[in-house]
């Protein structure tokens, strides 16, 4: 089997949080991440689904280097991304980049898209202003824009517009990495099909990986290869977008699948997967969590383990 | 042939200088709302279709003007209104629900007082009586512990339990009509689709219509009769929602619908690619020169 891209073993990530016990002197772990594990290959599109507080943005950070996790190895071609022996942020910048889910905020509005798309070429040594200036006026064409726009400000263009600044931005340093974080959701419909294309073309003619962090199921059936949900810092499920999608397994899969507004589905009641149906065991064995309700998350979760139920499609049950 | 409860009739209005408007936002927009029916108005950003809300709520800040047109609640046009009156209606009639609650509720006040305010405004109990009501208006909105609930302040709360205190505060004078601008864009999946429930089944229960805001058809799909698609200050296409997603007449709205990852079309083969809107509509400037299309209504308001 070939080497992944990147491979995570274990992943814990835990913040201390000031106060609570005793004169609010005691300190307790929120745990934010309980043991993430996967890998992603080259070319590959690999989604974290899951809401708000579930861990999958901690993740990413993880990935980035942004948050050095508590426990866990996080491998880029074998080599050790974090804890000693981990490269320093200009290495890990040409492996691992990250597209944010609103290009406004994370575009300096004092620096010209020029000035923008220079600064990291600067940092890693490209010295020459015409090779400087050619790099960016092809990154420029790829992202659909023209090298004329590389004058004007963040405030000059549209939300789509901007958000191809945030992926030219991101690609530059031609990574083989690209976190996406929400890339779509502050978008508007048209804006978004065509962000989506252009992810799309890029991925291919690039040979790019992603790993997409998002809640919009629909984008993510569209997009990805696989599919990992994640439900309080752990992982409940993991499959093939088509396992995901056409046999979700765990309860929480199955909810948040049920919640999306789809118009086909909402016009079209029939068929659809009544969330609220009693989930049977699978052989004999529980679910950790029904995906209702809110475990604690400054304890660490209880002992279960992800168990294979098909190709490549694995679901969390209690431990037998 | 029962009257419409709303009767939006050629609705202009656009940025005033003086007397003049000069940039109009709203070319002419009409449109109607039965009593107990859900409508939805769909489209993009600077589409027209919150204006048209703030129309109707009265609540156009300078220098939005309306510069044509009528807006009739119950055969009465709000726009000649005067402000005294304006005010009974507003948050009594019509009230309105916006996308992000937080900014919308008073942070420095217990939520329990804000819906008692209602009560104590618009149907004269005393705050003691209002405070009853509210608790139970928070336990109609599924709120868990409405009594403990009651006591706090908008801030401890969740997203989804915030958007509900706004649903409760909206809801509790058994309004004709509710106005949603985007009420569940800032919620997780999850939590939207049981505030859409919410709203779905309050409103049925009580007979009251809903103007629902969204550029997400999804969630137009789930929950309203009859769909309104606006683009640049016109309705370009109107029809009941099955038959203007099965049947899409307009090209804006057909680029609409094509644009929308939607669940299981994935095929088979690969990724395909989603629909441009601007790959089929060459020049959007000629969008709004289309004629409206809306179905032929014949006596009995069929199709």
């Amino acid at each position: 089997m070939t080497q992944p891209l990147l491979q995570v073993d274990d992943l814990h990530v835990r913040f201390p949080i000031a106060g609570g016990g005793l004169l609010g002197t005691g300190k307790r772990m929120l745990h934010a991440v309980n043991g993430i594990s996967f890998s992603l290959a080259k070319g590959e599109c690999l989604s974290i689904v899951g809401e708000s507080g579930c861990g999958k943005s901690t993740t990413a950070l993880s990935i980035l280097g942004l948050q050095e996790p508590t426990e866990g190895a996080i491998r880029y071609r074998g080599q050790p991304l974090n804890g000693p022996g981990a490269p320093g942020r200009m290495q890990r910048a040409k492996a691992v980049q990250m597209v944010f889910q609103d290009p406004y905020a994370s575009l300096n509005p004092r620096q010209s898209v020029r000035t923008s798309l220079a600064a990291p070429l600067r940092l890693h040594g490209m010295t020459a202003a015409s090779e400087i200036e050619g790099r960016i006026e092809a990154m420029l064409k790829n992202v659909g824009l023209t090298p004329e726009q590389a004058k004007r400000y963040p405030h000059e263009f549209s939300g789509g517009q901007r958000q191809r600044i945030g992926i030219a931005r991101a690609l530059i340093l031609e990574p083989e990495i690209v976190v996406l974080d929400e890339p779509v959701s502050a978008l508007d419909v048209s804006i978004r099909a065509q962000i989506i294309n252009l992810l799309l073309d890029l991925q291919e003619k690039l040979g790019l990986s992603y790993i997409m962090i998002s809640h919009d199921l629909s984008v993510v059936e569209h997009m990805s290869d696989r599919v990992l949900v994640m439900f309080f810092g752990e992982v409940v499920e993991e499959g093939g977008w088509r396992q995901i999608f056409e046999a979700p397994t765990h309860p929480y899969t199955r909810r948040l699948i049920a919640a999306i507004p789809d118009p086909d589905v909402a016009l079209k009641p029939v068929g659809r997967q009544d969330e609220r149906a009693e989930m049977p065991l699978l052989a004999g064995r529980r679910f950790v969590s029904d995906g209702r309700a809110s475990p604690d998350v400054f304890t660490p979760p209880a002992p279960s383990e992800l168990v294979e139920i098909g190709a490549n499609h694995k679901v969390r049950l209690a431990m037998a | 042939m029962t009257a419409p409860l709303l009767d939006i009739r050629d609705l202009r209005l656009g940025v005033a200088a003086g007397r003049t408007v000069t940039h109009p936002l709203l070319k002419g927009v009409s449109f109607q709302i039965m009593p107990g029916e859900a409508y939805g108005l769909v489209g993009e950003s600077g589409s027209g279709k919150s204006v048209t809300s703030l129309a109707v709520m009265g609540l156009l800040k300078k220098p939005l003007a309306v510069s044509g047109g009528e807006i009739l609640f119950k055969g009465q046009n709000l726009l000649s209104l005067p402000k005294r009156e304006m005010r009974r209606l507003r948050g009594n009639r019509i009230t309105m629900i916006f996308q992000e609650p937080m900014t919308a509720l008073n942070p420095l006040s217990t939520v329990g007082r804000q819906i008692a305010e209602m009560f104590v405004l618009h149907q004269g109990k005393s705050w003691d009586e209002a405070h009853k009501l509210a608790v139970e208006a928070l336990a109609n909105v599924r709120v868990p512990n409405p009594e403990r609930r009651a006591k706090n302040l908008p801030h401890p709360m969740s997203g989804g339990l915030r958007q509900r205190v706004m649903i409760a505060m909206a809801l509790a004078c058994n309004p004709d009509l509710l106005i949603a601008d985007e009420p569940t864009t800032a919620l997780d999946v999850t939590v939207q689709a049981e505030v859409l429930r919410l709203i779905k089944e309050l409103c049925a229960a009580r007979g009251t219509a809903v103007l629902f805001i969204s550029h997400d058809l999804g969630v137009i799909a789930s929950i309203c009769q009859r769909v309104g698609v606006m683009y640049g200050g016109c309705l370009v296409e109107e029809n009941e929602t099955r038959a203007l997603f099965d049947n899409p007449r307009h090209d804006y709205t057909r680029g609409l619908l094509g644009a929308l990852p939607r669940l299981g079309s994935r095929s088979e083969h690969g990724r395909q690619r989603l629909v441009d809107i601007d790959s089929i509509i060459a020049d959007r400037s000629k969008l709004t020169e289309t004629r409206f299309i809306a179905p032929r209504v014949v006596e009995g308001g069929q199709l």
